[in-house]
C-alpha cells in the first residue's frame, strides 16, 4: 500500500527541484514569502517557549519543526474560507490572519485568544482529538448549502485518525460530497505513543480509500509540495469535487507540550540530526542560494522586522487590561439563566468586585 | 390558554413535534433537520412524516448512523447559519456524540466570546414503559441539567411540545429537547394551528392544591396525575401537581409559589436517584422555602440501576402505590 502513496515532493532536502514542472507557477519571490512565512511562526514559536519558562504565559503547545505543513496549507485557501486548528496551529492561524497579540492572549489563558479578526473564519482551537473534523464538514456543507464555493480546511495528528470522529468527519464529508480538506499533521507521535502502535497501516493517506476519497501523501517539510497539494485540493472542493485527504508527513524538534519530556520515549539526537536533514527552512533556504537568490541582508532585515512584531504583540498581551469576570457568566448562553445570574451575583457579594 | 378566535385540533404529543417543525422550516429556510431514518422513512416515531416530500433532502436530512457526526456537523453548520434540529433516534444512544455536546456545542459561545454560537436543537426520545430492548429507554436528563450551557426542555403533550419546540427552534443556544416516549401516542390535546411559544423555564400548573406540591415531568406526568386522582379520591388529600416542563434551567418563582403555599414537596421521575434532577428542585426548595416546609420533601424516583429490560421495568418506573405512598408520609409526617 505504502507504494501506492508516494511521498509528493517538490524541493528535496538538499534544496534540489526534483518536479521541474512544479516549479513553473512558483517565483523565487514566492518562496521568499514562504519563508519570511515559516521564520515569523518559528521565531513565534520560540519566544512561546522562553515566555512560558519565563512564567509569562501558560503550558505552552510548540510546532517547530511543522511550520511548512501548517504554512503551505494556509496560504492555499482564499479570503472567507474556513480553517479549524487544533491547539497545535498557530502558525496556520497566524497565517490566516489570526493576530499575534491574540494567539499570546490564548497562551495567558485568555478568552479573547480564540477571537479571530472579523470576516476572518477560523475555529477556537479543537482540544478534544479529531472532535473539530466535524464542525469542518458541518461548516463546509453550510457554505454549499449557501450556494457559496469556500471550503473548509481542517488539522489534526496522526493520533486523531484512531479516533471515531475522524471516520465519522470523513464518512459525512464523502456522503455529503462537502467542500473539505482533511489535513493531517504526521509527525510519527501522539503525545509518547508511536505510530506504528497507532495503525497498522503503513500510511494515514491510504484510510482516505475507505471513503472513495481522493487521498494523497506528501512532504510535510516541503512548503512548495504542501502549498500545490493543498492548493490543488482546495480547488477541487471548490469545485464541488470532494473532500480530499492529505496526510503532510513531518517532525517536530520538541516535546508535545512544554510539561512533557520527550527523551522519555523518543531518541532526541535523531530529533536533532533532523535540523540538518528536514528542516523546513533549512531546504528553503537551500533552494534560494542554488537560486542565488539568498542574501544575508535580506534575513537580518526580516529577523529584525519579525522581532520588532514580536515584541510588539508581547507588549500588547502584558499591558492587556485585566480579565473581565463577565466573560464568565456572559458568554455562556445568549442572556444568562437565573442560575448564573444569581451564581455570579453571590460571588460578587463575598468577592467583592475587584 | 388558547383564544378562540384561533383554529384547535386535537393532536399527539407525536403529531405536535411534528407540527412545531413544519411550522419552522416553513417560516425559516436555516431550519433543517439531521438525522437517522428521518427523511424517507418519516422517523421512526413518525416525528418527520411528511416533511421530506414537502420539504426535500436538502432539508430534511438522512444522514449515516453516526451521532458524533450528526451532532458534529450541526455545530459546524449552526456556527455557519442554520438552525438545525438533529434527531438521536432513541436518548440511550447519545452516548458516542456526548463528547460533540459536552466540549463543543455547550461551550463555542463562550470560547469564543460569542463570535460563533449554536443555534442547536438535538430531539431524542426517552424513557421507559414501552418494551423497547436495552439501552433505548434510559432517562438521562440530568447528564445535560449538568452541562453549563444547554437547556433541557421535556414536554409531556402535544400543545406543550409545539410551543416549546418552536421556542427551542428560535433559541440563540443549543436545547436539548427530551421527548417522553411513553407521551408520543397516550393523549392528546388542542393545538393550535400557526405559531406560538411556551417560554423554557416556565413550570405547568397542572391541578391546584392545598396539602402538598407533586412536582414531575415527562411520562410520571401521567402517571402521577392518576396516583392522586385515586389518592385524594380515597383520603382527604389535596395535591398541586406541577409539571416541570423545563429542567433547567429550572422555573423558581413556580416551584417557590406553590411550596410556599402547600408546605410539602414530593418530585416524581423515572430517572435514577443518585444524581437526579430531583436533587436540584430540592435545592431550591432549601434555598428559597426552608421555613416553609412542614415535612421532610419526598422523591420517587426509578433505582440506581441501568433501565432495566422489559419483564422487569413496571417495577423499575416509579408505580402509582410508591406514588401515592410518599405523599401520605409527607401529609402525615
Amino acid at each position: 500500500m505504502i507504494e501506492d502513496f508516494p511521498m509528493q515532493q517538490i524541493i528535496n532536502e538538499d534544496g534540489a527541484i526534483v518536479d521541474s514542472d512544479a516549479m513553473n507557477d512558483i517565483s523565487t519571490e514566492q518562496v521568499k514569502s514562504f519563508y519570511y512565512q515559516m521564520l515569523r511562526a518559528r521565531m513565534l514559536d520560540k519566544k512561546c517557549v522562553n515566555l512560558q519558562r519565563q512564567g509569562k504565559i501558560g503550558t505552552y503547545v510548540p510546532y517547530e519543526g511543522q511550520e511548512a505543513a501548517q504554512i503551505g496549507s494556509a496560504v492555499a485557501l482564499g479570503e472567507g474560507d474556513w480553517i479549524f486548528p487544533t491547539y497545535r496551529d498557530h502558525a496556520a492561524t497566524l497565517t490566516f490572519g489570526h493576530s499575534m497579540r491574540n494567539l499570546l492572549l490564548n497562551w495567558r489563558g485568555r478568552p479573547e485568544g480564540n477571537v479571530p479578526p472579523e470576516g476572518v473564519n477560523i475555529f477556537p482551537p479543537g482540544i478534544p482529538i479529531a472532535s473539530q473534523l466535524l464542525h469542518a464538514t458541518g461548516a463546509a456543507w453550510a457554505e454549499k448549502k449557501h450556494g457559496s464555493d469556500r471550503v473548509s480546511l481542517v488539522y489534526f495528528g496522526d493520533g486523531a485518525t484512531s479516533e471515531g470522529d475522524f471516520h465519522e468527519a470523513l464518512n459525512f464529508g464523502s456522503v455529503f460530497n462537502i467542500p473539505t480538506v482533511f489535513f493531517n499533521q504526521n509527525n510519527g507521535y501522539a503525545i509518547s505513543v508511536p505510530m506504528k502502535r497507532q495503525m497498522k497501516t503503513k500510511t494515514i493517506a491510504q484510510k482516505g480509500l475507505a471513503y472513495d476519497m481522493n487521498c494523497l501523501r506528501i512532504d510535510g517539510n516541503d512548503v512548495l509540495a504542501v502549498y500545490a497539494a493543498t492548493k490543488e485540493s482546495v480547488d477541487r472542493a471548490r469545485a464541488n469535487q470532494g473532500p480530499t485527504l492529505i496526510e503532510a508527513v513531518t517532525w517536530r524538534y520538541g516535546a508535545h507540550t512544554t510539561a512533557d519530556d520527550a527523551s522519555k520515549y523518543r531518541d532526541q539526537n535523531e530529533s536533532e540530526t533532523r535540523r540538518e536533514t528536514t528542516d523546513p527552512l533549512l531546504r528553503v533556504q537551500r533552494y534560494l542560494q542554488t537560486q542565488n537568490a539568498w542574501n544575508e541582508d535580506w534575513l537580518k532585515t526580516i529577523e529584525e522586522d519579525i522581532t520588532d512584531e514580536i515584541e510588539t504583540a508581547i507588549a500588547e498581551m502584558e499591558a492587556y487590561p485585566e480579565p473581565d469576570l463577565r466573560q464568565l457568566f456572559d458568554y455562556v448562553y445568549d442572556r444568562p439563566t437565573w442560575t448564573i445570574q444569581e451564581q455570579v451575583n453571590q460571588h460578587l457579594a463575598v468577592q467583592g468586585e475587584e | 390558554m388558547v383564544s378562540p378566535a384561533v383554529n384547535t385540533k386535537k393532536m399527539t404529543m407525536i403529531e405536535g413535534v411534528r407540527n412545531a417543525m413544519d411550522e419552522m422550516l416553513k417560516e425559516n429556510e436555516d431550519v433543517i433537520i439531521l438525522g437517522e431514518d428521518i427523511g424517507v422513512n418519516g422517523g421512526v416515531f413518525r416525528a418527520t412524516e411528511g416533511l421530506h416530500e414537502k420539504y426535500g433532502e436538502e432539508r430534511i436530512i438522512d444522514t449515516p448512523i453516526s451521532e458524533s457526526g450528526i451532532i458534529g456537523n450541526s455545530i459546524g453548520l449552526a456556527a455557519n447559519g442554520f438552525r438545525p434540529i438533529a434527531e438521536i433516534q432513541f436518548l440511550g444512544f447519545i452516548y458516542p456524540g456526548f463528547n460533540q455536546l459536552m466540549t463543543h456545542a455547550t461551550r463555542l459561545r463562550q470560547r469564543s466570546l460569542g463570535r460563533f454560537t449554536v443555534p442547536l436543537v438535538v430531539r431524542a426520545p426517552y424513557g421507559a414503559g414501552v418494551r423497547a430492548p436495552e439501552i433505548h429507554s434510559d432517562s438521562v436528563e440530568s447528564l445535560f441539567t449538568h452541562m453549563p450551557g444547554i437547556k433541557v426542555v421535556v414536554p409531556s403533550n402535544a400543545y406543550d411540545a409545539k410551543g416549546l419546540l418552536i421556542t427551542s427552534i428560535d433559541d440563540p443556544d443549543p436545547v436539548m429537547f427530551l421527548e417522553p416516549l411513553r407521551c408520543y401516542r397516550s393523549n392528546r390535546t388542542e393545538v393550535p394551528d400557526g405559531k406560538y411559544t411556551i417560554d423554557i423555564g416556565r413550570a405547568s400548573v397542572l391541578k391546584q392544591g392545598d396539602d402538598i406540591s407533586v412536582f414531575t415531568w415527562g411520562a410520571m406526568v401521567m402517571d402521577t396525575m392518576k396516583a392522586i386522582e385515586k389518592l385524594e379520591e380515597e383520603q382527604n388529600i389535596s395535591c398541586e401537581v406541577i409539571d416541570l416542563r423545563t429542567l433547567y434551567p429550572l422555573d423558581k418563582e413556580t416551584i417557590t409559589a406553590s411550596v410556599q403555599k402547600t408546605g410539602r414537596a414530593a418530585i416524581v421521575h423515572e430517572a435514577p436517584a443518585t444524581g437526579g434532577v430531583s436533587n436540584d428542585v430540592i435545592s431550591l426548595i432549601n434555598d428559597t422555602s426552608f421555613l416553609y416546609l412542614r415535612a421532610p420533601i419526598q422523591r420517587v424516583t426509578g433505582f440506581d440501576t441501568p433501565v432495566p429490560v422489559y419483564s422487569l421495568e413496571q417495577d423499575y418506573l416509579p408505580s402509582a402505590a410508591k406514588i401515592k405512598a410518599a405523599i401520605v408520609n409527607a401529609v402525615n409526617f
